[in-house]
């Protein structure tokens, strides 16, 4: 391994403070305890953690976004597992024009996406729903899961699975005990960064909610447009705090940049 | 006089010592062989003769120079490498010519050479692929040609033929033993087969944990080896355990115990050599295929376990006196002895080594 | 093989997703772009009409030819800069010894995971009229004006550029991963200098993931919505932006409609043509 010299060293402590400052600074803001936006310079204070309790529009809209993007991730997943092993391991007439046509969310705008839902779902009477809202979020969501199953399901060694045919076992076991214990930690993955992605997104979301149906990142951008409080970076603490910890868990049992390759 | 030294070369990673105290010196168009079992320091001893790893303590001289400090990009040695290392985003040629273009040789004529380089190699009608379009043999020869194009005063070879499969393996033997005499560039060569280094080498150097276990001339190597682990690595052999017996002068007497399943009594043997001192352990070590075997005798009675057709040999796994043994004989055209069958084992006295070492 | 009867398995298996994805992907698209084909009265609303005004409208007018204009050189000045620090950066992360290598690479990837709008709120903290920049320049004696880079073109491209370069370096990093080192050792000994080394061999041989960094940034960029909307605002609009406008604001659905399906065009143009780039120049070359 080749040493690195000074200015590259410098280099990077300048990137990594680049790639942090908002952050910490996100978080140093939400600790005042003055009542407008400041660095907590005479000392620390929990006042804003406590005045999101009494704002129940932001906890609300929290649940939501769990809510939302735990069913959404797993609806994404159940459309994904079986596709990406037909996509993976069978040979079929239009079997790449429907990998492309699964995978094309990914090519297009969420703001393209966005104004196509709030015009469908104007017309068939589904504005502002939560059931709008979940459907867009698969749409949006089922690429990620898809591509995670489908490296999965690629690197399946076909001879497993015969040895466990000759050995007696009907097509369903072999499913059940062979193929996916196999595919299982690029399914979870999966679900793990549709979960994140549907639990981030913005932007489609935003055309598509309605007040009652509000995710956080809605809420919060809305929030922002009308005016920047500690409040809003106390919010955005607790979300950076709640990621943190996704984010170990991910690295742990994946590595991080194995599941970013390719992404967006 | 020397052409290339090290002197007591040093290398430590931590607490560990990947080469100790290396002292060799090699000859101009020598070819040696560094051959060892994989952490026995050999590409560490290499990587540092090329530059690419600071010694921890020693010198290493170039034709009375020492380069020791010089960086790699300075010493103008030639290396192959063990995966090849070919610039995937360069053809044939480019690959070549790279070399030449850092030694500021116009174009014209690094082109011409890189040409010559790759016919030398018999690649001449692939100048223009790339890496990825060729097969591991051709991609091994562009490797050889970029490296003997800037005409290095030593050639560095670190497993070369070691991704090659069986075949192709034998044929690059000889014909980079061919092309190295031919060039007469010295060469360094390290590897693991100890055929491939038996088979190209002037010379070679066996290494184990960092230590130069034996240097000789192949044939010396694997008639006389110094120790058991020599013995054992280059070429296949028997290792017998035994313990030294009171023998008179300009004889060393042995005694092999009886193995339980095998013989009852214990088999005293005379060797040629010193006398040694009683009750010491030692070990002898026979190869396989310096037995003679015979159905009626003389020489000592075996029981055949199994019996494999090579080929070119029959290779039999024996019950002897001496316990279990492996014996190669050459195929004659006549059958060979099945499993089961009774036979006698001679062998004559200087093909037996002994070693005052346990085994 | 022909006379055998068509398996139909694969096309259960994937049949859930396919039916989803027409339903719910292909027709609100096609209705989209049916919708940018009507025309749109302020007193009386969508026109039954068929017309191709307002593609006129968008590419016709200086007021669009601005805010396009504006969205595609942020774009490029964005995937400018983040080849020009992610690019350097990657090479740093691969040659950092572990642990440091896994903890920086967790520190670089990490924000990917949180909220865009978290990470653009961090910039709007520093770029407000009351923020830190008004802070540091009042702290050096620049007098107590403030300084913001709210609503500027300066602060939408540096909030985007934190918020993209991740992908940037990711993608280099995945090239990194591929070079064989012993090809760098293998130049050094020919005689090529550190420098050279880098130009002539880890360059081109991480020149892929430098091109598919560089769309991905551009493509999000171009799309970009919340960052613009947050530090750029309404004086700073941008595609995305406008969009909205015109569907939440203005409320003339089909404008807005045709400004998406433009954006669309253009993003797939921009992807699809790369891809052909890429299997044209780096097929023989790379797997």
């Amino acid at each position: 391994m080749r040493r690195l010299g000074p200015i590259a060293l410098c280099f990077h402590a300048l990137f990594v403070a680049f790639i942090l400052a908002p952050l910490l600074m996100v978080v140093a803001v939400s600790f005042t305890d003055k009542g407008y936006l400041s660095l907590p310079t005479d000392g620390l204070s929990l006042r804003w953690f406590r005045a999101i309790l009494d704002n129940p529009d932001f906890i609300d809209a929290f649940w939501v976004s769990v809510w939302l993007a735990l069913v959404s991730a797993t609806i994404a997943v159940i459309i994904a597992v079986p596709a990406s092993l037909a996509i993976a391991r069978k040979k079929f007439p239009g079997r790449e024009v429907i990998a492309a046509f699964l995978l094309s969310p990914l090519m297009i705008p969420h703001l393209v996406l966005g104004v196509a839902f709030l015009q469908f779902y104007s017309k068939i009477g589904l504005g502002g729903s939560f059931y709008g809202l979940l459907a867009a979020h698969v749409i949006l969501i089922t690429p990620y899961a898809l591509r995670l199953a489908l490296a999965s399901a690629t690197g399946l060694p076909r001879e497993a699975e015969d040895a466990a045919l000759t050995l007696g076992a009907s097509r369903f076991t072999v499913f059940r005990r062979i193929t996916l214990p196999l595919i299982l930690p690029g399914v979870a993955g999966g679900w793990l960064l549709s979960f994140i992605t549907s639990f981030d997104e913005l932007t489609m979301s935003v055309f598509v909610a309605s007040p009652a149906t509000q995710t956080l990142p809605v809420r919060m951008y809305h929030h922002i447009t009308q005016t920047i409080d500690p409040l809003i970076a106390s919010v955005s603490t607790v979300l950076i705090v709640l990621t943190f910890g996704v984010m170990l868990i991910l690295d742990r049992f994946y590595g991080l940049d194995k599941i970013f390759v390719g992404k967006g | 006089m020397s052409f290339l030294t090290l002197e007591s070369l040093n290398k430590e990673f931590g607490d560990f010592t990947a080469v100790r105290d290396m002292n060799l010196t090699i000859e101009q168009g020598e070819f040696i062989s560094l051959l060892g079992p994989s952490g026995c320091g050999k590409t560490t001893t290499l990587q540092m003769i090329a530059g690419l790893l600071p010694p921890t303590r020693g010198k290493i001289l170039l034709d009375g120079k020492d380069i020791t400090k010089t960086p790699p990009n300075k010493r103008g040695l030639g290396i192959v490498f063990q995966s090849y290392a070919l610039f995937p985003h360069m053809t044939a040629t480019e690959n070549v010519a790279f070399g030449l273009e850092m030694r500021g040789v116009a174009k014209v004529e690094r082109m011409d050479r890189a040409r010559v380089a790759l016919d030398q190699v018999k690649l001449g009608q692939f100048a223009h692929r790339y890496p990825k379009e060729m097969s591991g043999g051709q991609r091994q020869r562009v490797a050889l040609a970029r490296a003997l194009v800037i005409e290095p005063p030593v050639l560095l070879l670190d497993e070369p033929l070691s991704n090659l499969d069986a075949k192709l393996r034998e044929e690059m033997r000889i014909e980079l033993r061919l092309l190295q005499q031919d060039i007469g560039v010295t060469t360094i060569l390290v590897t693991h087969d100890q055929e491939e280094a038996l088979s190209m080498s002037d010379r070679i150097v066996v290494m184990k944990d960092g230590d130069m276990a034996q240097i000789a001339a192949p044939l010396d190597l694997y008639e006389r080896p110094l120790n058991t682990f020599v013995s054992d690595f280059v070429g296949k052999t028997n290792l017998i355990k035994a313990r030294a017996a009171a023998g008179s002068q300009g004889q060393s007497v042995v005694i092999v115990d009886g193995h339980a399943d095998t013989l009852t009594q214990n088999l005293t043997l005379a060797l040629p050599g010193e006398a040694l001192i009683e009750g010491e352990s030692v070990t002898l070590s026979i190869r396989p295929e310096k037995f003679l075997m015979s159905k009626e005798g003389p020489g000592h009675k075996v029981e055949v376990q199994a019996s494999i057709f090579m080929g070119a040999s029959w290779l039999y796994r024996v019950n002897s006196p001496m316990g279990e043994l492996f014996v190669t004989q050459p195929n004659t055209g006549a059958a060979g002895y099945a499993k089961g069958d009774t036979a006698y084992l001679s062998w004559p006295d200087d093909a037996v080594m002994l070693f005052s070492e346990a085994a | 093989m022909s006379a055998k009867a068509l398996d139909k398995t694969p096309f259960l298996m994937t049949a859930p997703g396919v039916i989803f994805f027409i339903m719910l992907l292909g027709v609100p698209m096609l209705m989209t772009f049916l919708l940018s084909l009507h025309s749109y009265d302020f007193t009386t609303g969508i026109q039954p009409d068929w017309t191709i005004s307002n593609y006129i409208e968008v590419l016709g007018d200086p007021y669009f030819h601005k805010i396009f204009g504006r969205t595609f050189g942020l774009a490029l000045l964005v995937t400018v800069i983040c080849v020009l620090i992610g690019v350097p950066e990657a090479y740093v992360l691969a040659h950092l010894p572990n642990p440091w290598r896994s903890v920086f690479l967790l520190v670089v990837l990490g924000p990917l995971l949180i909220s865009v709008v978290v990470r653009t709120l961090g910039w709007a903290l520093f770029f407000g009229g009351k923020g830190v920049l008004t802070m540091i320049a009042s702290g050096l004696g620049f007098g107590e004006e403030p300084v913001s880079l709210m609503f500027t073109f300066t602060g939408m491209t540096i909030a985007l550029v934190h918020v993209l370069v991740p992908f940037m370096v990711i993608s280099v990093w995945a090239s990194l991963q591929k070079i064989d080192p012993q090809s760098e050792d293998a130049a050094l000994t020919l005689g090529a200098s550190k420098l050279t080394v880098l130009y002539r061999i880890t360059l081109p041989q991480v020149m892929p993931g430098i091109l598919s960094g560089s769309i991905i940034v551009f493509a999000l960029t171009a799309s970009a919505f919340a960052t613009p909307a947050i530090i750029g605002g309404r004086r700073m609009k941008v595609v995305a932006t406008a969009a909205y406008d015109e569907y939440l604001s203005t409320l003339n659905w089909p404008l807005g409609a045709a400004i998406a399906v433009i954006l669309l065009v253009v993003n797939i143009v921009i992807i699809v043509s790369y891809n052909k780039l890429v299997e044209r120049r780096f097929a023989k070359v790379f797997e």
